[in-house]
């Protein structure tokens, strides 16, 4: 007990240090000595996935912090009309993306310029947002919420909110210092914090219970004749872009599309380098079934139109591949019509085949689910 | 100057140890100010109220203007150069934020100076460095305090904002006849890209900055925002209402790095 104490008081000697010493702006205060510590969360990846790209041991995941991730991804509070919350754009049952919306729909019915992204297998994403400006998860929340035109807060505001919780009267009782407590150790609301538990919770988002991942664990039952079929297309003619199990190389190209109105030049805003051009971020196809409509301005509805447009056959029989310097390669192979070729037989087989990527358990999953804070229109 | 700034130093002083310092040639330091002061030709700035006229003949207010100052050396007599210590070296000077304007920079080395080099931004190495390490809290803190009210970063393209001119002109296309100048681009992360980061050398005119263990020099330098129209290159609101991360927008940062002198030195 004596030993205890003497150490007790060394720690404490030290912390005072600590507290005295520190630089400017470390407004992170050491943890609290605290009963209630968060509890350690394991993370696996399916076995047949890459490595995350995502830095756990700067963030290791807990329950409680996965919990207050989920609360605030969902929360309005976020937003500056305190009605749009992550979950209003990224929808569960539209593995995460904005149902029947072709460009996002932000505060005061604003309208922005690019389809809401699937939040999916974040851990795996190497940048984000269709020009990959963001090398970083922890810095993806900011970007929406301070994006005038999506939830238009500022991100200082919302820490301030978030402290003044429990609201009287709110229909749901949130309180955060406590849920912070629990997650942190302190009752600390900072910027870092906040972003941490979105990270954590978004890293718990993985799709990987689709009937395409039963069948590469090893169920051949799983496809059906048609979707193995499918498959095999999808590897021969659709694969080099959609690489691997995330399907995409995550890469930036330019496939193709006429520019929109507003003349989008994606990857190029962020580089400025001409070479990228009309160059967009090869989504993966995971759930490609539940998150219609595509492309980065949400342009189609259907994946037949999709599939019309890389195979350079829409009704009508004009070109569809808009060419220009930077149009991908692949689209564009010397001696032969632009495009992929494609049967109609083959169109149908990879759609099914697509079809299979849908994760029923990912979008059903409560653990994903809104609990009971979050807003949708 | 704002606690922001101030807290470095502080900590810095409660932090060493008397006996470090007693030394055989002990090390003599003291304290300089900064007066930041924006003009418009030869008239104070004023804010929202004043109308102006740039060189192409287009009127313009100025609602709103703000700039980073960072990596500040003080020259000497003989050519030698005292650093200030990068954790004291950022400053944002907001015109409607008065304390924001006055810089005091501690634990200078005791000695005559006659000019001062700093950066107008933030150099790559902050841009880059975690957002959660110390180094890019306080003022550089982009998800609190001035720098995030003030909205000087880009979350899209992250980085700092390094110098934000907006206003109302007759000549703006934009829907609400504001003009928005969000000028920045410290080189790029991955691979190179738009660098707008601009040192300016300033000599002290005729007069020394003495910093002595009791004497404060104060260093008033003047901003003219007319020269951010009317620089090496004339610009046109008319032709560009907005101007922000793209390749032109180095015209107005070449067209800033001109905008500063140093007015005079008072000594206290």
């Amino acid at each position: 007990m004596r030993k205890a104490t003497g150490i007790l008081g060394f720690l404490a000697v030290l912390l005072a240090l600590a507290v005295s010493c520190k630089k400017s702006g470390t407004d992170n205060p050491e943890p609290k000595p605290s009963d209630n510590t968060p509890t350690p969360l394991q993370w696996t990846k399916p076995s047949y996935f890459p490595d995350p790209v995502y830095d756990l041991s700067k963030n290791p995941l807990t329950v409680e912090g996965v919990e207050l991730g989920k609360f605030l991804f969902y929360d309005g509070i976020l937003s500056r009309t305190d009605n749009i919350g992550c979950g209003t754009c990224h929808q569960q049952q539209a593995a995460f993306t904005h149902h029947g919306h072709d460009l996002s729909h932000g505060v005061d019915d604003k309208i922005g310029t690019r389809n809401a992204p699937s939040v999916q297998n974040m851990a795996w994403n190497t940048s984000f947002f269709w020009d990959g400006g963001v090398h970083d998860m922890d810095m993806v929340p900011p970007v929406p919420i301070q994006n005038k035109v999506e939830m238009d807060e500022r991100v200082s505001n919302v820490i301030e909110k978030l402290k003044k919780t429990p609201i009287a009267g709110a229909a749901k009782q949130v309180d955060y210092p406590k849920m912070f407590k629990a997650a942190f150790g302190s009752d600390s609301i900072t910027a870092d914090r906040m972003m941490q538990a979105l990270s954590q919770f978004m890293m718990t988002m993985v799709s990987a219970t689709s009937r395409y991942d039963y069948f590469v664990r090893g169920d051949a039952s799983a496809l059906t004749a048609q979707e193995k079929d499918g498959l095999t297309i999808f590897k021969q003619k659709c694969a080099s872009c959609h690489a691997g199990e995330l399907f995409t190389d995550q890469k930036f190209r330019n496939n193709g599309l006429m520019p929109n109105r507003i003349n989008d030049q994606g990857r190029y805003a962020i580089t400025l380098n001409a070479d990228d051009r009309l160059k967009f971020k090869v989504p993966s196809l995971r759930n490609v079934g539940l998150s219609a409509p595509y492309m980065h301005d949400g342009r189609f509805t259907t994946l037949e139109q999709v599939l019309d447009h890389y195979a350079n056959d829409k009704p009508g029989g004009k070109d569809s591949i808009y060419v220009s310097p930077t149009l991908d390669p692949l689209l564009n192979a010397a001696g032969q019509k632009r495009g992929i070729s494609l049967t109609s037989a083959e169109k149908q087989s990879i759609i099914a085949f697509l079809k299979t990527l849908n994760d029923d358990d990912f979008i059903k999953d409560k653990r994903f689910s809104d609990p009971g804070v979050g807003t949708s229109f | 100057m704002s606690a922001w700034v101030l807290a470095p130093a502080l900590l810095v002083v409660s932090c060493s140890f008397p006996d470090e310092k007693d030394d055989t040639d002990p090390i003599e330091t003291g304290s300089i100010q900064l007066q930041f002061d924006n003009i418009v030709g030869d008239q104070d700035l004023q804010l929202d109220s004043a109308k102006y006229m740039n060189a192409v003949g287009e009127d313009f207010t100025v609602n709103k203007l703000n700039y980073y100052i960072s990596n500040i050396k003080l020259v000497r007599m003989d050519g030698s150069v005292f650093t200030v210590p990068q954790d004291s070296s950022y400053f944002l000077i907001r015109e409607a934020n008065p304390e924001s304007q006055k810089l005091t920079i501690r634990n200078v080395l005791t000695g005559d100076y006659t000019g001062i080099e700093f950066v107008v931004g933030v150099d790559s190495l902050r841009s880059v460095m975690e957002p959660s390490e110390p180094g890019r809290k306080g003022i550089l803190d982009k998800d609190m305090g001035p720098t995030n009210e003030e909205a000087m970063y880009w979350d899209w393209n992250p980085g700092y904002i390094f110098l934000k001119l907006e206003g109302s002109s007759d000549s703006a296309t934009t829907a609400n006849g504001r003009y928005y100048y969000h000028i920045g681009g410290f080189g790029g992360r991955t691979e190179r890209t738009l660098n707008n980061l601009k040192t300016i050398k300033l000599t002290f005119p005729g007069q020394k900055a003495i910093v002595t263990t009791s004497i404060v020099s104060k260093v008033l330098i003047q901003a003219d925002i007319q020269k951010v129209f009317n620089g090496p290159a004339q610009l046109s609101i008319k032709q560009s209402s907005s101007l922000m991360f793209s390749d032109s927008s180095k015209y107005v940062a070449d067209n800033y790095a001109g905008m500063f002198s140093v007015k005079e030195i008072k000594i206290n």
